[in-house]
């Protein structure tokens, strides 16, 4: 039997598939009447997808740009900056009589607090898991939409409120909040603490509760669907590894955003009704304030409760989607699909009990770090089984070395550089040393940073014709590939040796220490690799909004030969995702090589003898 | 047709779910607090002070919430329109009494000197049940809106309007229990 055309597959849902009475019922006509319904106030999950990604790009872009003005401070400290002036205003202090313009040292802390803030929740957080959940869990599972579109849509508009606001903030006469993406009190819980602190914190604090509404009522949506809705015959042991990731990841945000939200609300109260639950004994210009018996380790356990499932939140969607584009690309199955199921599972469970490594230097008692530690470093194992199973898959596989998979083969690399400094900064005693340096910087950077960006441009090339039926470019692709691959590393890996040094992170300035002064030259290195990063996302961005008019069209429904529902829709997509029936569901999603077929999608009845499930 | 398909679709009512997971989400909140609170109790500064009496009518309130929304429920079932009625108006009463029971334990608390911002003890006791009462209200929105369905639409209790309902039910007695919980907390844990 040859592979399956796009006829023979139209037959076999209109005969076999399962119908569930959807489109004798006209509610899909809402969606599709005017402009207002169907591309902004959309309900339909393939528009909230690309409305997370289109607004995770453009937040994804402000961050990266913030990046450059900081590391511009550290590289060329002597340089004048008097050319982003009319951009940054009085933030750049410019000398009268020489002219030469230098950043106002509150707004070096407002850039690296809101990158931070930007990058993590609206880039990797909602613009990842928000643009793909969205968009896979309905096509992946066979299921005509999200469990609540109307919950969904709200999901993205908290979103976009929580975005605004802190947009807004960045204009602030005051600046936005400066003092580091974790809000630590005091400088977070005072008013008076920081010119950032006052209004800017306010309004970071709004933000942030708005956005944890975003996530939890995308989340919710998110288990229910993948619970509820999936297709006849696709058993929980048949779904892709996509849909495992964002399913364990919906249930990691359920369960760690609200304890987040625990810590703003006293925060809030700290701030605005006189309590102390985080300050204590603080002397202001002389003066003691009028809070006792507060404990700012508090905020931490709370911030880092959520921080560090976070942190997986982040990383498990990118880990779902490069392993389907690994096994697509390769032609072969994913190796041990159970082993990588538990994995995520185990990696979930252990986010959990972790948050301390965080906070071996904040004065937790040096016992208990030590089960922390243990803790810890067992994470390296479902983690090193993910990799064992994704360089596995690789071998001997029939590589499509196409801009997809690059960037998936790029997040292993990643992935691994990584996670072995992971290894040294979870120790308790090593991290005496290491902690609050660029060792650190660098560590998190490459593995949940670049890593989760990588596996998100996997998925947006991979996805691209799905979403927009038409390709990317691939040459342009692959210079962003390499310009990034490249320039990634250039940055980042130098910084392991500047934080081995013991060169602090979040200063400044280091024109005073002597001790750092033979670094001045690696810090130029990094700065000028950290603007052609920028450029080459640049070209990523003109990719993108290029192809989606001009792109190559997109001709057959399934151009990658993948297995998964997805590729069974029809090209022009449609409310409810299926014209007709519903596809059932007869094996697992990574039927590729199979007996003498090159693969098999997953609602292809089974042969005599042939077994569905691995 | 082919019949390898035996695995049926767990058929759990999908708005149910949502519902559950959302409790589970509140639940985290409240444990956050929780432990937040025995964290700082541990490390001393701690101002003991007994509960007001109103906490105890506020419990009792909940419990009978609970109580008149279970029949509520039933009468839905049986199509009694009128005792369904009168057990929404009663139900939302008896909520409505719930917050004026948290206020007064609250003025009370401030009269005997437990304010808000004085010492921690009194500002998580504020906190917990400041947060919880947000979360009655949310169930009084909900419940109000039954009411406007019970009045002013003819009565109905097909399968899609007994869930909703049910909804609602399952609701308040999340809240409850969470009330149960958070002032047995409160009250006992030393």
């Amino acid at each position: 039997m040859a592979n399956i055309t796009v006829h023979e597959d139209d037959v076999l849902i209109k005969d076999q598939g399962f119908d569930d009475h959807f489109h004798e019922h006209h509610h899909g006509d809402k969606y599709q009447t005017n402009f207002i319904f169907h591309y902004i106030f959309s309900m339909d999950h393939k528009i909230i997808a690309r409305q997370f990604l289109i607004t995770g790009m453009i937040w994804a872009i402000i961050g990266a740009a913030m990046s450059v003005i900081f590391r511009m401070q550290l590289g060329f400290p002597e340089e004048s900056l008097t050319w982003i002036k009319p951009l940054l205003g009085k933030w750049i202090e410019v000398d009268p009589t020489t002219g030469i313009g230098k950043l106002v040292p509150e707004f070096y802390y407002a850039l690296v607090t809101m990158h931070g803030t930007i990058i993590v929740f609206f880039v990797l957080t909602a613009g990842l898991s928000g643009t793909f959940s969205n968009l896979l869990i309905p096509l992946q599972l066979g299921a005509r939409d999200m469990a609540s579109p109307f919950l969904n849509m709200l999901s993205y508009w908290f979103f976009f409120l929580a975005g605004i606001i802190m947009f807004y903030s960045l204009f602030l006469s005051t600046g936005p909040f400066s003092g580091g993406w974790v809000a630590y009190p005091p400088l977070s819980a005072l008013p008076q603490a920081s010119s950032g602190s006052g209004t800017g914190m306010t309004l970071w604090l709004v933000s942030l509760t708005l956005f944890v509404v975003s996530v939890l009522l995308g989340g919710i949506n998110y288990i229910t669907t993948v619970l509820n809705l999936r297709t006849k015959g696709m058993t929980l042991w048949r779904m892709p590894l996509t849909i495992w990731a964002f399913f364990v990841t919906a249930i990691l945000g359920l369960l760690s955003f609200p304890v987040l939200a625990s810590g703003f609300f006293m925060l809030i109260f700290d701030r605005s009704l006189g309590t102390s639950f985080f300050l204590s004994e603080i002397f202001i210009e002389g003066q003691a304030l009028d809070r006792v018996g507060g404990s700012p380790i508090l905020f931490q356990h709370l911030f880092w409760f959520l921080g560090h499932p976070e942190v997986y939140i982040i990383i498990l969607p990118a880990m779902g989607l490069v392993s389907e584009v690994l096994s697509v690309h390769a032609r072969k199955p994913i190796f041990g699909y159970r082993a990588m199921v538990y994995s995520i599972m185990a990696i979930g469970f252990l986010s959990f009990i972790v948050w301390a490594h965080h906070m071996f230097m904040s004065g937790v008692n040096p016992f208990l770090s030590n089960f922390f530690v243990v803790f810890t470093l067992i994470i390296a194992v479902p983690s090193a089984v993910k990799v064992f199973n994704w360089i596995t898959t690789l071998y001997g596989g029939n590589l499509r070395l196409n801009t997809p998979m690059l960037f998936a083969i790029g997040f292993v690399s990643m992935f691994i550089s990584g996670g072995l400094t992971g290894i040294f900064l979870g120790n308790s005693a090593i991290d005496i040393q290491l902690h609050d340096t660029y060792f650190v910087v660098a560590h998190f950077h490459i593995v949940m940073g670049v890593a989760a960006f990588f596996g998100m441009f996997a998925g947006v090339y991979h996805w691209y014709p799905k979403m927009y039926g038409r390709f990317m470019n691939e040459t342009l692709g692959k210079i962003h590939f390499w310009g990034t691959m490249i320039s990634a590393y250039a940055i980042f890996w130098p910084m392991h040796y500047l934080g081995m040094a013991g060169v602090p992170r979040r200063y400044f300035s280091f024109e005073s220490f002597d001790a750092f002064r033979h670094f001045t030259d690696m810090n130029k290195f990094i700065t000028v690799f950290a603007i052609i990063a920028f450029a080459v996302q640049l070209v990523f961005v003109i990719n993108f909004f290029y192809s989606i008019w001009y792109g190559k069209k997109m001709k057959s429904k399934n151009p990658w030969g993948a297995t998964t529902l997805e590729w069974t829709t029809p090209i022009e997509p449609i409310h409810g995702n299926w014209p007709g029936n519903l596809p059932v569901v007869h094996r697992w999603p990574y039927d590729f090589s199979k007996d003498e077929r090159e693969f098999v999608q997953q609602h292809v009845p089974l042969r005599e003898g042939e077994v569905g499930d691995h | 047709m082919n019949t390898s398909i035996t695995n049926k679709r767990n058929k759990i009512h999908a708005q149910k779910f949502a519902l559950w997971a959302a409790m589970a989400s509140i639940s985290m909140m409240f444990a956050a607090f929780l432990s937040a609170y025995i964290v700082k109790q541990a490390s001393g500064n701690w101002l003991e002070f007994s509960m007001p009496i109103t906490f105890f009518v506020s419990t009792i309130l909940v419990l009978l919430v609970s109580l008149s929304l279970h029949v509520t429920k039933g009468y839905l079932r049986n199509s009694s329109a009128k005792y369904y009625k009168a057990g929404v108006v009663i139900s939302l009463i008896l909520a409505i009494l719930f917050i004026i029971s948290q206020y007064v334990s609250w003025n009370t608390l401030v009269e005997r000197g437990v304010d808000l911002k004085g010492n921690v003890s009194g500002s998580f006791l504020y906190l917990i049940t400041g947060i919880h009462v947000l979360h009655v209200l949310g169930g009084i929105v909900a419940l109000m809106i039954s009411a406007v369905y019970a009045f002013f639409f003819p009565f109905d209790n097909s399968a899609g309007k007994s869930q909703k309902f049910d909804l609602v039910v399952n609701y308040w007695h999340f809240v409850d229990g969470l009330w149960i919980v958070l002032f047995l907390f409160l009250m006992f844990y030393k």
